[in-house]
């Protein structure tokens, strides 16, 4: 693609890559500053949860308190009595027969409808004139439950009596599930595992768990419903995906797509939790009953319920290898908890299977993946998904096969390594550079941080370098280190043959003088810095200074959702190909002005630089200013990336995905072994990123993946009890790093451009989230020679008590 | 009740406050000052850091009655705060604020060093990150890593894995802690 505008017979030719590097400032390759960045420092950046409307009500959700039940009853009157109540809705209340939404799957009802599936379901809505007043009535709606079995395993979910919590689907997978308490299942078959596992002289088995982790961004969901003139609804929201959302809200409301106006408002960080709707219809119901403006903000606790976690994992693997330290063969299976709506499960599955050898060369393989309806809290999207949770099992079965073979872990993953050409186990070749032993390398020669850094010249502890810290639970008694590595593999974009695009306006005109790209996409602006980086590319392709970002709405077409690592490649590409669409029109316009002045017009490349066209020997031609005149250059177009195909429901073979990111990590703990406590002191990471467009950026997505992992590993967990209940929605009890837990984490970039991709440009958010979780976890396991097959680790498991 | 108090060196009054409000509840919803953030209502998470009478507090667990008579300062006063206390010690004139106590000024350093070491992702812990930073550099001109960790580890933030925003307190500690921190007489009392 990308070619739309092209067909106008130029006579001169526009280079659709750079060759070299562009002078313009500001543009790919500078650690541009962010444009959000002054408003967000002053606190004028206005995020979802700071929305205020003349005559504004707040919203509020009444959620199920059991994780299953049946609803007998539902009684409002009191609620509704309570003064400065506006309204109070049930699903009765729902304005159309399309009650249910969600992503892949349309299960997920707006307001529950009889029955409950999981503990914090949304029941009742109310509007009111102070948010107390609306927490309040909520509490006043009466609501009779039946408590039903409860679903919370494979064993319970699967069972010949199990409960079936979606009794009549009709989604694309359930034709073939084995059980309808399976979401998707993905099996993989290459090779013959059976067989090459004769030629193995060590085989290597084990169990692995992931608990649930919480995205836990800091904005909490939040938005506001404005009802309009024309009966429609404008919706001030922060999203990963406006047009998915849209296309959930829009039939719920009973509301034509364009009736549904939609606005990115500021976001405070999504991590995947913000790719499902959350209060989004809620808002939109209240605000057209009541015909006043709605907001809703979740508290903590709230939110903790409002969105979807990571799938958590029970993970079973067999490796074997020869004496030489060569893998025969991997068999697996990996079972999801999806909880109790599909959300993104399915593509979960597919990501967990595909991605389950991780970034090694194994040609016989035997993969099943699946997710589960139970009544737990629903998962889908994360940071990483699916690929998260094999990387910790796969890697944590490397450093078992080493150890089993006397090899040194990174020698032996080395030498399993995939590189460019490396065929993956649904088949695919991978067709773009796969440095795997390279990154080892790169964190294996790291210098290793100095021991005992807790030791001061005056002889006492500095009690800030130990494990438990300001705690003062150790001088350095019991204290061990320990060194882990880890490296992983994650795709870009999506996959599957999913129609994957975004879509990006531009327009290019001369303002006070001066040469002005704007630039308008849907693309949601999460923290990653896409508005920069997008800023960047038109500077690049039109050789302006000045660009303004247009705020992200549904007024443009869809850029698709701020997830996969997938925003810098789709819309960063959308961008460029509109831009390279403007730059022909601008040429054409020259050439029709100025051409006869100058031989060059028609036969040099010509490049747009410092406001000018040149050539691409740098002989200015004419100002963009005279070119340009009046003439207002607007041009919007869709953008695709080359296109996938799904996996075979039974083999698993299929061109699945677009691309390939890699990121290896290098964690050294230290470890007080008496109380179980433990110390990151340094976690260490190498990346491929194929072309760094910003390179502070880069870094930025780096550390934040890292830590995150570095949660996982040791902290983070939503604990759900055998009953299905939430233990742990806040963050009393829900812990995610402070700087005090976050060691510093050392970065080495490496740019080997991927040719399919814009720039060379690899997705690069998640690939570091993977390793840096078994990372640590091997860490741990150097430090006191424990197994640690689950994760987070928590101090018993070290303890042993 | 009726609830009077400077924040970010104006007066302030706001009427029919709830016995049961808090102090980042009022800032946020009645005086129009919504920079200091709410990511969890409990003491946890840092995001809602403002001073009240020069102490760091979480606003979200500070009754706003407490306010009453007594000086706040939240990430919309940062600059003239640090222009204020700049002048102080220059003898130069107050730090003047526009509407509802937002800053005219041009950035003070810590806010310019959060923006220039890429401190800032989503931004939603930076206004607490920011006031808890800028007290901790008006009472430790240049502060180790280790103290920075330990001032900002109320402060928690998601995006950026704090890389960043320890080299933004070194940054600005660095670039000359003339223009940030206070001397002791001005410095806390919210001017
Ligand atoms: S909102 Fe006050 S500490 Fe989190
Ligand atoms: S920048 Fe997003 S929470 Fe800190």
């Amino acid at each position: 693609m990308g070619t739309q505008m092209r067909g106008t017979a130029a006579p001169g030719r526009t280079p659709t890559s750079l060759s070299r590097r562009s002078r313009t400032k500001g543009g790919i390759g500078e650690s541009t500053l962010r444009p959000d960045g002054t408003l967000k420092v002053i606190g004028e950046f206005a995020y979802s949860s700071d929305l205020w409307h003349e005559d504004m009500l707040w919203g509020f959700t009444l959620r199920s308190p059991h994780p299953h039940a049946r609803i007998t009853s539902i009684d409002i009157s009191k609620a509704l009595a309570q003064a400065g109540v506006h309204a109070v809705l049930t699903h009765d209340d729902l304005p159309t027969a399309h009650t249910q939404y969600g992503l892949e799957y349309t299960d997920t009802p707006v307001l529950a409808d009889g029955v409950v599936r999981h503990h914090g379901e949304p029941v009742a809505l109310v509007a009111a004139d102070h948010p107390e007043t609306a927490r309040r009535a909520a509490a006043k709606i009466k609501v009779d439950y039946e408590p039903l079995p409860v679903v919370h395993d494979e064993a319970s979910a699967l069972a010949d009596d199990a409960p079936i919590l979606h009794p009549n689907r009709d989604d694309h997978h359930a034709g073939h599930v084995p059980h309808p308490n399976i979401v998707h299942r993905q099996p993989i078959i290459r090779g013959n595992a059976a067989e090459a596992a004769k030629r193995a002289d060590v085989i290597v088995t084990g169990e692995y768990e992931v608990g649930m982790q919480d995205q836990a961004f800091l904005g909490p969901e939040s938005g506001l419903a404005v009802p309009a003139e024309d009966g429609g609804i404008d919706l001030y929201i922060a999203t990963q995906w406006l047009h998915s959302d849209l296309r959930q809200i829009a039939p719920v409301l009973g509301l034509p797509e364009e009736k549904v106006r939609m606005t990115l408002s500021g976001v405070g960080g999504a991590f995947g939790g913000r790719e499902d709707l959350s209060m989004q219809i809620h808002a939109c119901l209240l605000a057209l009953r009541t015909g006043k403006p709605v907001k809703i903000v979740y508290n903590r606790f709230e939110s903790f319920f409002g969105h979807v976690h990571r799938h958590p994992a029970k993970l079973w693997y067999e490796h074997g290898a020869t004496k030489d330290g060569k893998i025969t063969h991997m068999k697996c299976r990996i079972v999801l908890d999806g909880g109790a709506y599909a959300s993104s499960s399915p593509a979960v599955v597919g990501n967990a299977s595909s991605l389950s050898v991780g970034p090694y060369v194994v040609d016989d393989v035997e993969i099943e993946a699946l997710a589960l309806y139970t009544n737990n809290p629903p998962c889908g999207a994360m940071r990483g998904f699916g690929a998260v949770q094999a990387c910790f099992a796969y890697e944590s079965q490397m450093d078992k096969l080493a150890e089993k073979l006397g090899m040194d872990p990174v020698e032996f993953r080395q030498k399993n390594a995939m590189s460019q050409g490396a065929i993956m186990p649904t088949g695919q070749i991978v067709d773009s550079p796969a440095p795997v032993a390279e990154l080892l390398r790169l964190i294996k020669a790291m210098p290793l941080p100095p021991e005992k850094q807790w030791e001061t010249a005056r002889g006492a502890a500095d009690v800030r370098a130990l494990p438990g810290g300001l705690s003062n639970t150790t001088h350095g008694e019991g204290v061990v280190r320990g060194v882990g590595y880890a490296v992983g593999i994650k795709n870009v974009g999506f996959s599957e043959g999913f129609d994957d695009y975004s879509t990006a306006r531009v327009q290019l005109q001369v303002i006070g003088g001066e040469p002005v790209a704007t630039v308008h996409t849907a693309m949601a602006e999460v923290g990653q810095g896409g508005i920069t980086v997008n800023a960047q590319i038109a500077r690049t392709e039109l050789g302006v200074t000045q660009v303004v970002i247009h705020p992200a709405d549904t007024q443009v077409g869809s850029a698709g959702s701020t997830s996969a690592s997938r925003q810098t490649y789709m819309t960063g590409g959308a961008v460029k190909n509109a831009c390279e669409a403007i730059r022909e029109k601008v040429l054409e316009t020259g050439r029709r002005k100025f051409g006869t002045y100058h031989p060059a017009w028609a036969t040099a490349e010509l490049l747009l630089e410092d406001g000018k066209v040149v050539t691409d020997s740098d002989e200015p031609l004419a100002d963009l200013v005279d070119v340009l005149g009046d003439e207002v250059i607007d041009i919007e177009l869709q953008w695709r990336h080359r296109p996938t195909e799904a996996f075979d429901p039974v083999t698993g073979q299929g061109f699945g995905h677009v691309q390939y990111s890699f990121a290896a990590h290098r964690a050294v703990v230290e470890v007080d072994t008496e109380l179980g406590l433990v110390k990151v002191i340094e976690l260490a990471c190498a990346q491929d990123v194929g072309k760094a467009l910003n390179p502070l950026s880069v870094k930025g997505q780096i550390h934040g993946a890292t830590v995150q992992g570095l949660g996982l590993a040791v902290m983070e967990e939503i604990i759900v009890a055998k009953d299905a209940k939430v233990c742990n929605p806040s963050f009393t009890d829900y812990l995610i790093p402070t700087i005090l837990d976050t060691p510093a984490i050392p970065v080495e970039v490496l740019e080997l451009a991927d040719e399919h991709a814009p720039y060379g440009l690899r997705g690069i958010g998640e690939a570091p989230t993977l390793s840096s979780t078994p990372a640590v976890v091997a860490a741990i396991r150097a430090a006191t020679g424990l197994p640690l097959v689950r994760v987070p680790v928590r101090p018993e498991h070290i303890t042993g008590t | 009740m009726r609830l009077t108090f400077r924040v970010n060196g104006r007066q302030q009054q706001a009427d029919d406050v709830w016995e049961g409000e808090s102090l980042l509840y009022v800032l946020r919803e009645r005086l129009g000052l919504p920079g200091s953030k709410n990511a969890c209502e409990q003491g946890e998470c840092g995001s809602c850091t403002v001073r009240l009478d020069g102490l760091l507090v979480c606003s979200c667990l500070v009754a706003a009655g407490q306010a009453q008579g007594r000086d706040v300062v939240t990430v919309e006063g940062l600059a003239s705060q640090a222009k204020k206390r700049a002048d102080g010690r220059s003898g130069g004139a107050d730090g003047r604020t526009g509407k509802a106590g937002t800053d005219l000024q041009p950035l003070s350093p810590i806010q310019q060093a959060f923006i220039d070491a890429g401190a800032v992702q989503c931004g939603f812990c930076t206004p607490g990150m920011l006031v808890a930073a800028d007290e901790l550099l008006e009472r430790n001109a240049s502060p180790t890593d280790a103290d920075i960790r330990e001032a900002l580890s109320g402060n928690l933030c998601r995006c950026t894995g704090y890389q960043t925003i320890l080299a933004a307190v070194r940054l600005a500690a660095a670039r000359g802690t003339a223009d940030t921190a206070g001397t002791a007489d001005t410095a806390g009392t919210g001017g």
